[in-house]
């Protein structure tokens, strides 16, 4: 089956393509991308003016609980809340039970215990030519904190832990990946120190990436007292952090030392988040807000264009990775993430696809949010406020 | 501004006599005021008790103490409003004891005797008089419970719908009571 | 009269509290604190009676759920709640973290469906009356959460420091010990800066919260500095186990360093109060010299704390009413 997406503006920064084109799709592939595409008779044609046609994101960072943890996600609802959002590739993070250890990412979901371990685990990932994927954290200065050290801890009686937890960690890859000429990935950043370490690092040729989930570049500790205080879909790990790493993130975002966005998307169901601050697990989905909460507080914004966000949501992820995609190349896997830069989202817990509603963003009003999600050439989600019919 | 018509029923010189009268009237039946006591009830029963002190010590020469009390807590509609505040509470203050006195319990106005009631519970509380006497300034009728006043100001016959209203000049700047008709609610 | 009939015939400004619960200080006005201590004032009359006891809540029953065990505090309540004439139950609930129970919004709503009135809330999680207060219908007080807010201790400490001070503006108010994981010292700062005393924290650096002085106090770690010219001087407890955290090197050094003598008392005002939450380490944050001294208050704070509570339950027994209402 062909299908023709004519008329929308596609944004290929890997192929340096910002602007009006038709796409030709022909079964699982991209056939054609250019001006004015011949179709024939065969061809269903959809007209995509004013959409904007991107290389499917990429979504570094996910927990989809199966297997182990059903009642929280399984492979079915964690795939449709990830297409529903974007998304047509997920990096699976191996901490399901038993542990999921089919992803070809070395990912260590726990800070490693030792340095050498880490050295270890660095030398041996370059054989694939992965990077080690780390959640950085000094246990001992995390302590038993469950938000960020900061004046809102403080205020409400909540164990901190400082964005120096996470920097030190950051700084530990920094060296062991110069050490070891390996490729280090940073998840979910969050603290301005952990950005001035990658920074240097970059500086300084360390082969050393970032991501930064959406949250972490939208919101403060201070939503941890309004507009509910303690409620939990405020927790998560690392922390939402004080304003001025929140800042420091949204400016890695613009000048490009923050390479990618990946969502952290940890489901939980609800039971376990109604249960005192300190005793609720770490982590909200994230999925199906990461692209409206990109289009609105960094495209909008002005902070950054189109084609950088589709940088860090699709090209860096899949170079990162060392995985397809991250292109709309002839030829390549027909993985289309199409764009309604200035629909009108709001954001209901009650109705995202995830099996886990654990959102801070509940009733959120932002502007852009997902038309459709192509993969391997078959739309798998169409959004019914945008006119795109597939 | 509600449709309120109003009349006044006692001015200040009727009011100065009244309390004149009730005090002869309390000298006379307790044959003096030894062992006499009074307690107003707040907020309004207490300026009247201590007008009435002041009276007793012209008529008699003799001080006859006097206390306050407040009987919010003993209120029975405490719990029952349907829209509002708890009712703001005030200092009992009783610095004498009660004990085998004849207490003359001071109101400014006598209705459902509900206030009453929650007064003598009250009362009771603090130790155990030789007897209670009741003193209002006006009995407006309407009695949901079985209480008689023993001296009353003036007996003034109303409609549920109409208000009573009891100035004085320690509370309000001007002596009088006034009878109002509430037309709105 | 009685000497202390400042307040009696003045209006206060708020007749109500705005809040079926009383979660913390920190959602207090001013002018609601007041009523507070004005009701206490005179439900501390109330106390000196022959007869302790008035039937204002009559019928209503309060749930004192215990998570944390406390005597001091417990017991407060319940004369609180039996010198109103309420019906009261106590429920204390050992937690562990090994033995898996029931949650605590389940245990919550269990209570609730036999319609009790008012739940005072005793936990070790910060928040955990926030939680309770989102999903029950009865009024919530808050009887220590976490190392969050515990708002009665601070309204007894302000009505003993009123009762004394008459006012609570302008004075210094001096407060040592450990700042970190004091429910204490949170609300007290609260209250103290809602109503214009010049709060001073004073603790060693490991035991300072972040960004202490966004609080609105002046914070050092030279116990002296605190205590100059100081009206009310407050001692927090010490944990002990805390020494083991690393937090400072033994007992011994934290007397000496930070400990309240009878010297450096001399350095406050010549009518200081000395005030201590309970229960108190001797020797540790206070020598027992000043404890049992003159200046002390201890045991006042201790006969307010009913009379504080009691005015808490009478304001907040309407409340839950006021709002189905509404």
């Amino acid at each position: 089956m062909k299908r023709l997406l004519k008329g929308g503006r596609v944004v290929d920064p890997a192929n340096g393509i910002d602007g009006v084109r038709d796409i030709l799709i022909d079964g699982e592939r991209i056939a054609r991308v250019g001006l004015n595409l011949p179709f024939d008779a065969a061809t269903v044609v959809e007209i995509a003016d004013g959409l904007v046609i991107c290389p499917g994101f990429i979504d570094m960072h996910v927990h989809l609980r199966e297997p182990g943890q059903e009642h929280k996600e399984t492979v079915a609802t964690g795939t449709a809340s990830a297409v529903a959002g974007g998304f047509t590739a997920v990096a699976c993070m191996p901490n399901t039970n038993p542990v999921n250890d089919d992803a070809n990412v070395t990912t260590y979901m726990h800070p490693t215990k030792t340095a050498i371990l880490l050295r270890r685990a660095l030398e041996y990932a370059a054989m694939f030519g992965m990077p080690v994927i780390e959640h950085c954290e000094d246990p001992s200065l995390k302590g038993d904190g469950v938000v960020h050290e900061g004046y809102w801890a403080a205020s409400l009686g909540l164990r901190g832990m400082p964005g120096a937890c996470e920097a030190l960690g950051v700084e530990r890859g920094v060296l062991l990946a110069e050490l070891t000429g390996s490729a280090f990935h940073v998840a979910h950043m969050s603290a301005r120190a952990s950005l001035r370490a990658v920074r240097r690092a970059k500086e300084a040729g360390i082969r050393v990436t970032c991501e930064v989930a959406p949250h972490h570049f939208t919101l403060t500790d201070e939503a941890l007292a309004a507009p509910i205080a303690y409620d939990t879909n405020t927790k998560m790990n690392p922390p939402l952090r004080e304003a001025a790493d929140r800042d420091a993130m949204l400016d890695g975002i613009a000048d490009g030392s923050v390479d990618a966005i990946a969502t952290d998307h940890a489901p939980h169901h609800y039971d376990e988040k109604k249960v005192e601050y300190d005793r609720a697990p770490f982590g909200i989905v994230g999925l199906e807000t990461a692209v409206p909460l990109s289009l609105d507080r960094l495209v909008h914004a002005g902070r950054i264009r189109l084609s950088r966000m589709v940088e860090l949501l699709s090209v860096n992820p899949a170079r990162i990775l060392n995985v397809p995609g991250g292109s709309l190349s002839e030829g390549a896997p027909a993985d289309i993430t199409i764009i309604a830069p200035d629909v009108k989202v709001k954001i209901d817990a009650g109705k995202l696809r995830s099996r886990s509603k654990n959102t801070p963003f509940d009733g959120w009003e932002l502007r852009g949010g997902v038309a459709a999600t192509i993969v391997g050439g078959r739309p798998l989600y169409v959004n019914a406020d945008t006119r795109l019919a597939l | 501004m509600p449709d309120t018509k109003s009349a006044v029923v006692m001015d200040a010189d009727r009011i100065a006599r009244t309390l004149t009268r009730i005090a002869h009237e309390i000298v006379e039946r307790n044959k003096g005021v030894e062992d006499l006591a009074l307690v107003g009830v707040r907020t309004r029963g207490v300026f009247i008790a201590r007008r009435l002190a002041r009276i007793l010590k012209e008529i008699t020469g003799d001080e006859v103490p006097t206390g306050a009390l407040d009987i919010t807590l003993y209120r029975d509609d405490l719990m029952r409003h349907a829209v509002g505040p708890q009712p703001v509470i005030r200092r009992t203050e009783i610095p004498f004891s009660i004990d085998n006195k004849k207490i003359l319990l001071v109101d400014d106005v006598l209705y459902t005797g509900r206030t009453t009631r929650a007064a003598l519970d009250a009362l009771i509380d603090f130790g155990r008089p030789k007897g209670i006497q009741l003193i209002v300034l006006v009995d407006r009728g309407h009695r949901e419970l079985p209480i008689k006043a023993d001296y009353v100001g003036k007996n003034l016959p109303t409609n549920p719908e109409e208000s009573v209203q009891v100035r004085l000049q320690e509370t309000d700047g001007n002596d009088e009571v006034v009878l109002q008709q509430e037309a709105t609610v | 009269m009685s000497p202390t009939t400042v307040h009696v015939d003045q209006q206060p400004a708020a007749t109500a509290l705005r809040s079926k619960d009383l979660l913390g200080i920190a959602d207090l006005t001013p002018d609601e604190i007041n009523l507070i201590l004005d009701t206490a004032d005179v439900m501390k009359e109330v106390g000196s009676r022959p007869i302790k006891k008035v039937p204002a809540l009559r019928g209503k029953t309060v749930v004192n759920l215990f998570f944390e065990p406390s005597t001091r505090t417990r017991t407060s309540f319940e004369i609180a709640e039996k010198r109103l004439s309420a019906d009261t139950l106590n429920i204390a609930i050992a937690t562990s973290s090994v033995v898996k129970g029931e949650t605590l919004a389940d245990t919550a709503l269990n209570l609730e469906a036999m319609q009790p009135d008012m739940i005072v809330l005793r936990h070790s999680s910060s928040g955990a009356c926030h939680l309770l207060s989102r999903i029950c219908r009865s009024a919530i007080i808050n009887a220590g959460d976490g190392m969050h807010e515990h708002p009665t201790q601070a309204l007894l400490d302000a009505f003993t420091i009123r009762e004394r001070k008459k006012q609570l503006k302008g004075l210094k108010v001096a407060i040592i010990g450990d700042l970190l994981h004091s429910r204490v010292l949170r609300s007290n700062i609260l209250l103290l800066t809602k109503m214009g005393a010049d709060v001073w924290v004073c603790g060693p650096p490991t035991m300072m919260p972040t960004d202490v002085r966004r609080f609105g106090v002046s914070a050092t770690s030279n116990v002296e500095q605190a205590v100059r010219d100081a009206d009310v001087i407050m001692m927090l407890r010490i944990q002990l186990e805390r020494m083991e955290g690393a937090y400072f090197p033994s007992l011994r050094e934290y007397f000496n360093v930070f400990g309240m003598t009878e010297a450096r008392m001399t350095l406050a005002k010549p009518d200081v109060m000395i005030m201590h939450p309970g229960p108190m380490n001797r020797g540790v944050e206070i020598a027992s010299e000043v404890a049992d001294g003159p200046y002390s208050v201890i045991l006042d704070q201790v006969a307010n704390g009913v009379a504080v509570r009691m005015a808490v339950l009478y304001l907040l027994a309407g409340g839950a009413e006021h709002e189905e209402a509404a």
